[in-house]
């Protein structure tokens, strides 16, 4: 199943205009996918919380924006996701999992098992994928439920999806 | 003579025609009220650091349109990075100004990274807008206001402003509104069904 090749198609039919990203590996295939596609403007961010004044701005202006990050990224964007919580901006966000399933880095534990109070506490509404066959409907419900009402919504593609095992792994990527 | 703020914002936006304002907290976002609420102008009331990047998604968004960011010195510090993403970008149509008056003005005006020396001006251009540049004088932002709404950009100023604290001037705080108001007088009556 490839689940970027899906997820890419939900994003470009949906109309995403603009996909902000820090480089991933989990999100490697996703990103190229998206900087290849000319309906989409792919703007690489030096941190995270760029991405949420991107994607205000995007909207004010009228576009629609999804954030590719890994689960250490959503550490980055709390404060800024306030203004998306008080403002109602719609936004997707697709967060590969780390510190989850099988990690082998201590470091990234903490923030992975993190990840979704900190997203449900800032108001973003979160749905889990565990296999590759349900990201990409799990994208089009978030994006549906981000645009319908006017709020946040993460997807994180779990670990087992990702199936980084190692560094060896990690760096073949 | 030092810059007055409220003179260098109400310069800046005189006769602003279809530009398109994102105001970063504090200071500045009251300087933009003072020059006249506009629904065009978005003012942040928060997400410190966010202002810049909020004008980068607009002005990629609105590529026909002329869109300023006004930003204090401290709100642009906490998002430098922001400044090499739109040097990868390069929008021709987006200018990032910093009013500069080396303090954090809402918390008790402590000095700013820019009081010991920082030179934002510098930093922008190394990041790769096309211009960066110091102001001191009102000559200097006459010259600016033109090229926000004529140049090729991406352009950025650090204008050299007064440490004082002026009277409150204070914008709609809902954030809902804020965000309604600016996508309806863009976008027309239709945007509030998008």
């Amino acid at each position: 199943m490839d689940w970027p090749l899906a997820t890419h198609q939900v994003l470009a039919r949906l109309g995403f205009g603009v996909v902000g990203f820090v480089p991933d590996a989990g999100h490697k295939r996703l990103i190229e996918l998206c900087q290849a596609d000319t309906r989409m403007r792919a703007v690489v961010m030096t941190t995270e919380e760029e991405g949420i004044g991107l994607a205000t701005g995007a909207w004010l202006g009228g576009a629609k924006t999804v954030l590719l990050m890994q689960s250490s990224g959503v550490g980055n964007i709390v404060n800024a996701l306030g203004m998306v919580r008080e403002c109602r901006i719609p936004l997707v966000i697709i967060v590969t999992m780390r510190g989850e399933y099988g990690e082998f880095n201590p470091w990234q534990v903490p923030m992975g098992q993190a990840t979704a109070p900190v997203l449900r506490a800032m108001g973003a509404v979160v749905q889990q994928a565990n296999a590759a066959a349900e990201v990409a409907a799990h994208v089009e419900a978030a994006a549906r439920l981000a645009f319908g009402s006017y709020c946040a919504a993460a997807v994180l593609v779990s670990q087992r999806v990702i199936g980084i095992k190692n560094f060896q792994e990690q760096a073949a990527q | 003579m030092s810059l007055q703020r409220r003179d260098v914002v109400q310069a800046l936006l005189a006769d602003r025609g279809a530009l398109l304002v994102v105001a970063g907290l504090g200071s500045t976002a009251w300087d933009c009220t003072a020059a006249g609420d506009d629904a065009l102008t978005f003012p942040m009331w928060g997400a410190m650091g966010s202002a810049a990047m909020t004008g980068l998604g607009l002005a990629l968004a609105q590529p026909a349109r002329r869109v300023l960011v006004l930003t204090g010195d401290g709100e642009m510090l906490m998002g430098l990075g922001s400044l090499a993403t739109i040097g990868v970008q390069q929008p021709a149509n987006l200018s990032v100004v910093v009013i500069d008056n080396e303090r954090y003005g809402e918390t008790g005006m402590q000095a700013t990274h820019t009081a010991h020396g920082v030179d934002l001006a510098t930093m922008a251009r190394a990041a790769g807008f096309a211009s960066g540049v110091l102001v001191r004088d009102m000559a200097g932002v006459a010259a600016l206001r033109q090229g926000v709404h004529k140049a090729a950009g991406p352009h950025f100023a650090q204008i050299k402003v007064a440490a004082q604290k002026v009277p409150l001037a204070l914008p709609p705080r809902d954030g809902t509104l804020l965000k309604n108001r600016f996508r309806q007088a863009l976008l027309g009556e239709d945007a509030a069904r998008q």
